[in-house]
């Protein structure tokens, strides 16, 4: 058996691909939904009701696939420069300390111009954390894939001494958290009595905007022409060094955001569970959409689907709501075959 | 500073320094065999909890202990198989499928724990591998507590060090699988298999990682959480390349770093009071991080990393 380059991909394939995978994907979880010895129609039906079957239903999914779209547009931003970036998860809990530094009391706007300042805030902080790690790489050639992942432990350790020392809420009743959002830092909320908020509309302006950026700006090039083959790109004039900076900046931005959006618009104050892993979803989520940044609305939102549905499906039977993450984890294994199988055909030598 | 020397003398400290390496020795030379044959190891992370957890299972389910630890080298074995068939075969990018393993293999833990366990509120314990003093040698003085009064699965991994060494370095298949790191095409010159010394090397190193994981649920503890491996696998990642790709420095690296470890939980008792605990838990990824900085100009890493071979391409 060998592997043999196609000439030419026919688009229908390069369409269907990814959505053949996430099916073979369900399908190989339904094994474990069998092995558990429920049945899987009433698993299936109980997952759909939970994600899309009524107007909460459907605000609550596309609540929660707000934080995947940021980090998964941090993670297609980075991946497209071959910058290994699976820090997101640092990143988003220093965006949300960022939020929680100055969105806390120290300083008071009216929100027109609080909410802005916060989310470049968390933005700034979500970049600088990558900072350490792209100069690392590109001054030490550090992989950066070690780098970010150890840092991601390090933020956590510094979230909780935070909020269960100096930053803790006096009004908390020992809990360790951190004081409020104050009024006019919150996100306002999209529609009466969910909990879907301007984050959202934030997230879809991200995508845009990043799709612009990647597809018709000269710095989009330099990413996606790094990617392909860095040793090319800087014979053609473009510097990697800094193309690598601008790109883990505007990667670790977007993840700090996703910390800013959880804060101030979902929970309104920081936990040290606030995350359950967004930043590694988002690999997962980029993946799905095949780094193309207007995709990963798209794949965010069925992921959401996925944990929203399995969390309200674990309640009414035993499956245990972890099925959402072996579903994120074998969907990614399954897109990453599909695109292989797209660019190769299998022959028989 | 005489606090220091004072915990560094005794016995507890070194006992403990052992205790805490065995694992991260698994680990870091099971990434060790992975890496020297050209495929970075990404999954470690999720096989050691998946290994853990697999191991645990069995004997809580009535298995004896160390069927329990094949047990969770073939689970292990078989996550690296998943990932050498996407890396090798197939040839897809070893970083993006290491973090599909991790995620998968972690996922698949929590869900099979669960539905094992649906009840389970405070974590179930089993009867884990007790002190083995090995007769006469745990008579040494200062030595043989520390040396000879351990888990059997500590003197596994100590032993693996040189066996390890061995294989690699005075044998015809550790030849190859170092070969297959540096230059593949002579690999396949000399009429051998490149893409099937990587598959072994995976498969062998992520049975490595699983039983590092297995140590933690049925040597160290007892009992199986969630989230328990806690970035032990990336350490181990880190300390591969401290260690230049070669076993016995990477030996020296883990026991650099459990000794740290073993240091900071006695410094924590001592200065709790002053300094916050989770400066002394962050220590370890920053020493890593700092381990990887400090061998950057010298990293002499395998030529083919990273790089996938398919028969009848040039590089």
């Amino acid at each position: 058996m060998r592997f043999e380059p196609r000439e030419k991909v026919p688009v229908w394939m390069a369409g269907v691909a990814p959505v053949l995978a996430v099916l073979a994907a369900l399908l190989l979880c339904s094994v474990l939904i069998l092995w558990s010895g429920e049945s899987l129609v009433q698993a299936f039906a109980l997952l759909l009701n939970g994600a899309f079957g009524s107007k909460f239903a459907i605000t609550e999914t596309l609540t929660r696939a707000t934080p995947l779209i940021f980090t998964g547009l941090a993670a297609a931003v980075a991946f497209r420069a071959k910058f290994w970036n699976i820090g997101a998860e640092g990143q988003f809990y220093f965006g949300a300390l960022a939020v929680t530094g100055i969105g806390t009391g120290l300083i008071s706007l009216p929100a027109p111009l609080m909410i802005p300042l916060l989310v470049i805030a968390g933005a700034l902080a979500g970049g600088a954390l990558l900072y350490v790690p792209v100069v690392l790489k590109t001054k030490l050639k550090v992989d950066e894939v070690v780098t970010t992942l150890l840092l991601n432990f390090v933020v956590i350790l510094l979230v909780g001494y935070l909020i269960e020392g100096p930053w803790k809420d006096p009004m908390s009743l020992g809990w360790p958290q951190a004081a409020p959002v104050i009024a006019e830092g919150e996100l306002p909320e999209l529609l009466a009595k969910t909990r879907l908020h301007l984050g959202f509309l934030l997230a879809l302006g991200a995508a845009l905007l990043v799709w612009w950026l990647m597809r018709f700006t000269v710095w989009g090039y330099e990413i996606r022409a790094v990617g392909h083959n860095a040793r090319a790109a800087s014979f053609a004039g473009i510097s990697v060094n800094a193309t690598v900076l601008r790109t883990a900046l505007i990667s670790g931005g977007l993840a700090g955001i996703a910390g800013v959006s959880e804060v101030a618009g979902l929970k309104g104050y920081l936990t040290l569970d606030i995350s359950p892993g967004f930043g590694y979803a988002g690999i997962a989520v980029a993946m799905l959409a095949q780094l193309h940044p207007l995709g990963v609305v798209a794949s965010a939102i069925f992921l959401s689907a996925i944990f929203v549905g399995a969390d309200s499906m674990s309640r009414a039977i035993n499956v245990p709501s972890y099925l959402a993450d072996v579903v994120t984890a074998v969907s990614l294994m399954m897109v990453l075959l599909s695109v292989m199988l797209v660019r190769y055909r299998i022959r028989r030598s | 500073m005489w606090e220091i020397l004072e915990i560094v003398t005794t016995v507890g400290f070194w006992a403990a320094t052992l205790r805490i390496v065995s694992p991260l020795i698994f680990g870091t030379l099971g990434e060790l065999i992975c890496e020297r044959a050209g495929v970075l190891n990404l999954g470690i992370e999720g096989i050691m909890t998946i290994g853990a957890m697999a191991g645990w299972m069995w004997v809580y389910q009535g298995g004896d202990l160390w069927t329990g630890v094949l047990f969770a080298a073939l689970v292990g074995a078989i996550f690296g198989a998943l990932h050498a068939l996407f890396t090798v075969t197939f040839g897809l990018s070893q970083h993006v499928t290491g973090i599909g393993v991790t995620l998968l293999a972690t996922a698949l833990s929590s869900y099979l724990f669960r539905m094992l366990l649906p009840l389970a509120t405070t974590p179930p314990k089993i009867e884990p591998f007790q002190i083995y003093k090995v007769p006469l040698l745990s008579e040494i003085p200062f030595l043989g507590p520390v040396l000879f009064s351990q888990t059997p699965l500590t003197y596994l991994a100590l032993l693996l060090v040189p066996t390890v060494w061995y294989l690699l370095y005075r044998t015809p298949i550790g030849l190859a699988v170092r070969m297959a790191g540096e230059n593949p095409v002579a690999v396949e010159a000399q009429g051998i298999d490149v893409l099937a010394v990587r598959f072994g090397a995976v498969v062998f190193g992520s049975a490595l990682m699983a039983i590092g994981g297995a140590f933690l649920t049925m040597s160290a503890f007892d009992a199986f959480y969630f989230g328990m491996i806690n970035g032990r696998g990336w350490i181990c990642v880190a300390l591969v390349i401290f260690a230049s790709w070669r076993p016995g420095k990477a030996l020296i690296g883990a026991l650099l770093f459990a000794g740290l470890d073993a240091l900071q939980v006695r410094a924590q008792q001592a200065a709790g009071a002053f300094i916050p605990y989770q400066v002394f838990l962050a220590l370890p990824y920053l020493l890593s991080i700092a381990a990887m900085v400090v061998m950057s100009r010298r990293a002499a890493y395998p030529k083919a990393l990273l790089v996938p071979f398919r028969r009848g391409d040039r590089i």
